[in-house]
C-alpha cells in the first residue's frame, strides 16, 4: 500500500480483469459471511434463555428486510463457494491457470443458474 | 516487483505455520461446500425461517447427529474465516502496533465465540412443557 496513490482504490487494486474481480469479490464475499457468522452464534445462543426470548428474537428473520438479506448472505456464501472451487483447482492443477478467466465465467454461469431460483423460492412468501 | 507468471494463483507457503494454515483452507473449504451449503438448503429450502423456532431446534437436537454437523460446522467456518480476517489484517494494517492489536482482538473474539457457540450447541437441553 503506497501512500496518496489513489487512496482506498490502492487497497484492492491489483492486475485487473477477472482474476482481480474473483479476489475482491472473495474478500468482500468471505468478510460479509464471517461477521454474520458471528451474529448468528449470538442469535442462537439465546436459545439457552428459554422458548420466549428465543422465538421472540427469530421472529426478526421473517421480517421483509432481513429475508432480503438473507437472500444476500446466501449469494455471499454461493459466489465464495464456487469461487473457492476455482482457486482450488488451480492450486491443485497448476496447468488450469491458463484457463482461470474461463472458470471465473463458468463459477459466474452457475451462480445464475442456482441463485435465481434459490432467492425465488426464499422471498416466495413476500410475494 | 511483478512476477514472471503473471497470472495464477498466490504462489504455495514453503512450509511451517503458513503452510499448514494455507492447506488448512482448501480442506476446510471443500468440508464447508457441503456442511455451509447443506445448512443453507435445509434451513431456506427444504424449511423456511417461517418454521424455524424453539420447538424446532429442540427436535433437530434431540438427536446428536444435528449436533455433531452444527459442531463441525461451527468450528470449521468459524476457523476459515477468522484465519480469512488474519489473511486481511496482515495485508492491510502495517504498521507493527496497529498489527498486534487487531490481530489480538481477533484471536480473544474468535476464541469466545468458539467457546460460546460450543457451549450452545453441546449443552443445550430442551425446555420442559
Amino acid at each position: 500500500m503506497e501512500k496518496g496513490q489513489g487512496g482506498m482504490w490502492t487497497w484492492i487494486k491489483y492486475r485487473g480483469g477477472e482474476g482481480q474481480l474473483a479476489w475482491v469479490l472473495h474478500r468482500v464475499t468471505g468478510l460479509g459471511v464471517f461477521l454474520f457468522l458471528l451474529i448468528h452464534i449470538l442469535d442462537t445462543a439465546l436459545i439457552g434463555w428459554g422458548p420466549e426470548v428465543y422465538d421472540k428474537v427469530v421472529k426478526l428473520y421473517h421480517l421483509p428486510l432481513f429475508r432480503v438479506g438473507e437472500v444476500v448472505l446466501a449469494g455471499m456464501v454461493l459466489y465464495h463457494a464456487l469461487n473457492g472451487i476455482r482457486i482450488t483447482i488451480i492450486d491443485l492443477w497448476e496447468e488450469t491457470t491458463r484457463f482461470h478467466r474461463q472458470l471465473f465465467y463458468a463459477a459466474a454461469i452457475v451462480f445464475i443458474v442456482v441463485f435465481f431460483p434459490t432467492a425465488y423460492l426464499m422471498l416466495r412468501p413476500l410475494l | 516487483m511483478i512476477a514472471k507468471r503473471d497470472v495464477g494463483p498466490a504462489p504455495r507457503p514453503a512450509g511451517g505455520f503458513e503452510l499448514y494454515t494455507w492447506f488448512f483452507m482448501r480442506v476446510s473449504g471443500v468440508l464447508l461446500l457441503v456442511l455451509a451449503l447443506g445448512h443453507l438448503a435445509i434451513m431456506h429450502l427444504v424449511n423456511s425461517v417461517d418454521v424455524i423456532d424453539y420447538a424446532f431446534v429442540a427436535s433437530r437436537y434431540a438427536t446428536p447427529f444435528w449436533r455433531t454437523y452444527d459442531l463441525l460446522l461451527l468450528i470449521l467456518a468459524l476457523l476459515h474465516g477468522l484465519n480469512g480476517v488474519r489473511t486481511m489484517i496482515h495485508d492491510y494494517v502495517r504498521p507493527r502496533g496497529w498489527r498486534l492489536l487487531s490481530l489480538s482482538c481477533l484471536y480473544v473474539l474468535g476464541l469466545m465465540f468458539l467457546a460460546i457457540g460450543s457451549l450452545v450447541i453441546l449443552t443445550f437441553q430442551p425446555a420442559r412443557g
